[in-house]
């Protein structure tokens, strides 16, 4: 009122459209102040987000390369019946190994002073891999036989710049005289860089052998887990979701399981390892370590996540589509199971590949069930024993190499989290497809 | 269709489980101290054996045991890793759960070091009197007990560099830190005079030596609950941090850490296995007798690990940085004969 009267008092103002008064310029200049905000918060997102990626790339890339010492050796029939005579029939083969090539440098006149201690310090752990070879290929004795043998990770660390000659402090584990050696072999082109299958392929090592560690064992653990979450909770979940969206009838008893469920969503993980161990092991003695029963405790992680996107899904589709099918004379089963639930399917897919990708990454519950330590090591012999047999998974894993005193674990842990990353970035790309290709607007 | 066919999966899954009871591989658990060692007793069982390689879980000493006394059967651990012996406590629960035949197997010592950051102040010699009178919640100051109020590592001891107290020690659930109590605190409360002037004020032995191994909470000591990754962690991030390690983590990071001496004597597998140098420990694993004939390989991994190949001064276990024992023949002829406790 008083506004008004004010108004028509003074005399009356020219509003024009093409000239901005004071008025409009400060709520363009507000507007203007807003979006410099957004693109600032998006900037700085971005900015943590290029850090991130670089960081974890710098860090995880030595993971993937390894440094080998390709040679030829000889192993004879007397030499090799020696060594299976022994307990530590490994460290026997690398010694005969050693010799040979502690001869074969002299031959070839290498000026680094060496001897057998410096090359053992030089290999990784070859044993193994000698071994493997011949007992597999027993025609091979006596013949020479090209070898592509892993160095220690020292020497990867020198290669790596990792260790340089300047921080290098003599230990038992790598000396600076080696170094010259090192280069020597370098420069005759037996040592070279390749790209590290072992990381990909190979299983979990002992804490002294970080050349031979791989993260393909868990990854199949991680598979097997997943498969029993993807079995379990996507019929129960969506079985779940459909009785309460469609069928259920709303009173307290709905209402109080609807509100669990969302709180269900919200509690922290190792409290179901907690249950996990409780149930699963020490009541149902179900196996220790094995995929089976993390995937069952990964499933009743997952299960709130599905029900409730589900849910969100089932009550996006129109009510008028339920109700043309009721119309025609379907049962409310029918309509639900031939018209519903498809045009849902995109979301509750999409739902659930969300909810997998977060199990995929959950560590804390698999502390409390027997996947830390050194459990990931060697492939399942079959399908079903996929289940069952102790093994690790790929978050677990990587939690087991950062802890380890050797620093190229340390690489091989950002390696593991490329791997893991690239797992999560392919499951969400999917979901993104699904959802884009499938999903209807009304 | 679908649901069906993953309905049958399940089933078939649910019944391998069942089946799966026959376990073949050996599983251990316990002290993540003694985990790195029995991982690549692991391995090299693994390769140089036709059984599987056993499952070796980490999870701390007391955790590894506690599993160990639930019982007998293939659902429980047949081996538990320790940083120090089992407690009496412990081997009453493990009788109570029927398990009464335990093997103890000594398999080595390990040497617990104070490291600080290598281009930090020079940390380079400690009594144990210095850690007491730096942790200890109360300390002897001119004759008097009075809470602590030290600040920096000069104010008590004035070769000590004079920075800001911050000390990184193993938590309680730690092995570790009970060897740290005994060898450290208390002989640096007894040497300080601080533990006579506790029993001069009245207190029983028995509150005393608890008083004794008490630490400051005021910030200057900082118990680490992970394992020594996250110690390295702190002394990267924190120049004049002064941490606890095991010699071997100690001498995998020579690069990065200087060890300090204690008193006067530098540690190293010689002096550790000579006794010379004060803190070190032995360290063991239990083996369930019961489960020796049921489990397949149990007995040849004991054996295996305690072999002059792998625990003796030339292994691969000395090798990582565990000080080989002396009597390992003892040991190995225990383990043969499948000597239990009492």
């Amino acid at each position: 009122m008083t506004d008004m009267k004010n108004a028509s008092d003074a005399p009356r103002k020219r509003i024009s459209l093409t000239e901005t008064d004071a008025h409009t310029r400060k709520r363009n200049a507000s507007e203007a102040r807003f979006k410099a905000y957004g693109l600032g918060a998006i900037l700085i997102g971005l900015f943590f987000l290029v850090v991130l990626a670089t960081s974890i790339i710098r860090s995880g890339v030595p993971a993937f390369t390894r440094t080998v010492l390709e040679v030829e050796f000889t192993l004879t029939q007397e030499q090799f019946d020696a060594a299976e005579k022994q307990l530590f029939k490994t460290k026997a083969y690398q010694a005969v190994f050693i010799d040979a090539m502690t001869q074969k440098l002299t031959e070839d006149g290498v000026t680094a002073s060496f001897d057998n201690a410096a090359i053992e310090r030089l290999l990784g752990k070859i044993g193994n891999d000698l071994r493997g070879h011949y007992t597999a290929n027993t025609g091979d004795l006596g013949k020479s036989v090209n070898f592509i043998l892993p160095a220690s990770s020292r020497v990867d660390g020198y290669f790596n710049g990792r260790v340089t000659r300047d921080t290098l402090v003599d230990s038992r584990f790598l000396q600076l005289s080696d170094l010259d050696l090192v280069d020597a072999l370098h420069d005759a082109g037996l040592l070279k860089q390749g790209f590290n299958w072992t990381f990909i392929t190979g299983a979990d090592s002992g804490v002294d052998n970080p050349g031979g560690a791989g993260i393909g064992a868990s990854v199949v653990g991680s598979f097997f887990m997943m498969l029993v979450v993807l079995v379990l909770s996507l019929p129960i979940g969506v079985a779940a979701s459909i009785y309460l969206e469609e069928f259920a009838p709303q009173n307290r008893w709905t209402d109080l399981i609807e509100v669990n469920i969302s709180n269900l969503a919200a509690v922290p993980s190792i409290v179901f390892g907690i249950l996990g161990l409780a149930v699963f092991i020490q009541f149902m003695h179900l196996p220790q370590s094995a995929p089976l029963v993390g995937g069952l405790v990964l499933t009743l992680m997952t299960l709130p996540t599905i029900i409730i996107s589900t849910r969100a899904s089932l009550k996006s589709v129109p009510p008028s589509i339920r109700d043309a099918a009721l119309g025609v004379g379907a049962s409310k089963m029918q309509a639900v199971f031939h018209h519903v639930l498809p045009l849902a399917m995109p979301g509750i897919l999409t739902g659930t590949i969300i909810g997998l990708a977060q199990a995929l990454g959950e560590t804390a519950p698999l502390l409390l069930i027997g996947m830390v330590g050194f459990v990931a090591r060697g492939y399942p012999d079959g399908f079903m024993d996929g289940f069952v047999e102790p093994n690790s998974a790929m978050p677990a894993q990587i939690y087991t190499w950062a802890a380890r005193a050797d620093v190229s674990f340390y690489d091989k842990a950002w390696g593991g989290i490329i791997i893991l990353l690239m797992f999560l970035l392919t499951m969400n790309i999917i979901a993104i497809i699904l959802r884009r290709r499938f999903e209807r607007r009304w | 269709m679908t649901f069906k066919l993953t309905a049958s999966v399940l089933a078939i899954a649910a019944v391998s489980a069942t089946a799966a009871a026959a376990r073949d591989n050996v599983q251990v658990a316990g002290s993540s101290t003694v985990l790195p060692y029995a991982s690549i007793v692991a391995e090299a069982f693994g390769e140089n054996t036709d059984f599987p390689t056993p499952v070796v879980e980490s999870g701390g000493s007391s955790a590894g045991l506690k599993r160990f006394c639930e019982g007998v059967g293939e659902n429980t651990i047949d081996v538990a890793n320790a940083s120090r012996q089992i407690k009496d406590k412990e081997i009453k629960a493990c009788a109570e759960n029927g398990v009464t035949e335990i093997i103890e197997v000594r398999i080595g010592y390990d040497g617990i070091v104070f490291a600080s950051q290598q281009n930090g102040p020079a940390f380079e010699a400690f009594e144990p009197t210095d850690i007491y009178n730096a942790l200890a919640p109360k300390v002897l100051k001119d004759g008097a007990l009075v809470d602590n109020t030290y600040n920096t590592w000069a104010e008590f001891n004035a070769d000590l560099p004079d920075v800001e107290i911050a000390a990184f020690i193993p938590g309680t659930k730690h092995g570790t830190r009970e060897v740290f109590e005994e060898k450290v605190l208390r002989v640096g409360c007894e040497e300080s005079g601080a533990f006579e002037a506790m029993k001069a004020a009245g207190m029983s032995d028995d509150d005393a030596e608890d008083a004794c191994i008490d630490v400051r909470t005021d910030g200057k000591s900082v118990d680490i609950d992970g394992d020594y990754t996250e110690t390295l962690a702190r002394i990267d991030a924190n120049a004049s941090g002064v941490g606890i390690f095991g010699l071997a983590f100690y001498e995998n990071n020579t690069d990065k850490l200087k060890v300090a001496t204690m008193s006067g004597i530098a540690p190293s597998t010689e002096t550790i296995s000579t006794g010379e140098y004060p803190v070190s420990r032995p360290l063991f694993f239990y083996v369930k007798k019961a489960h020796i004939g049921v489990i397949p390989g149990l007995k040849e991994y004991a054996q295996f690990f305690v072999a002059d190949e792998l625990a003796g001064p030339d292994g691969p276990l000395a090798q990582y940085g565990l000080v080989s024992d002396p009597e390992l023949a003892a040991t190995q002829a225990a383990v043969e004969a499948e000597a239990t406790l009492n």
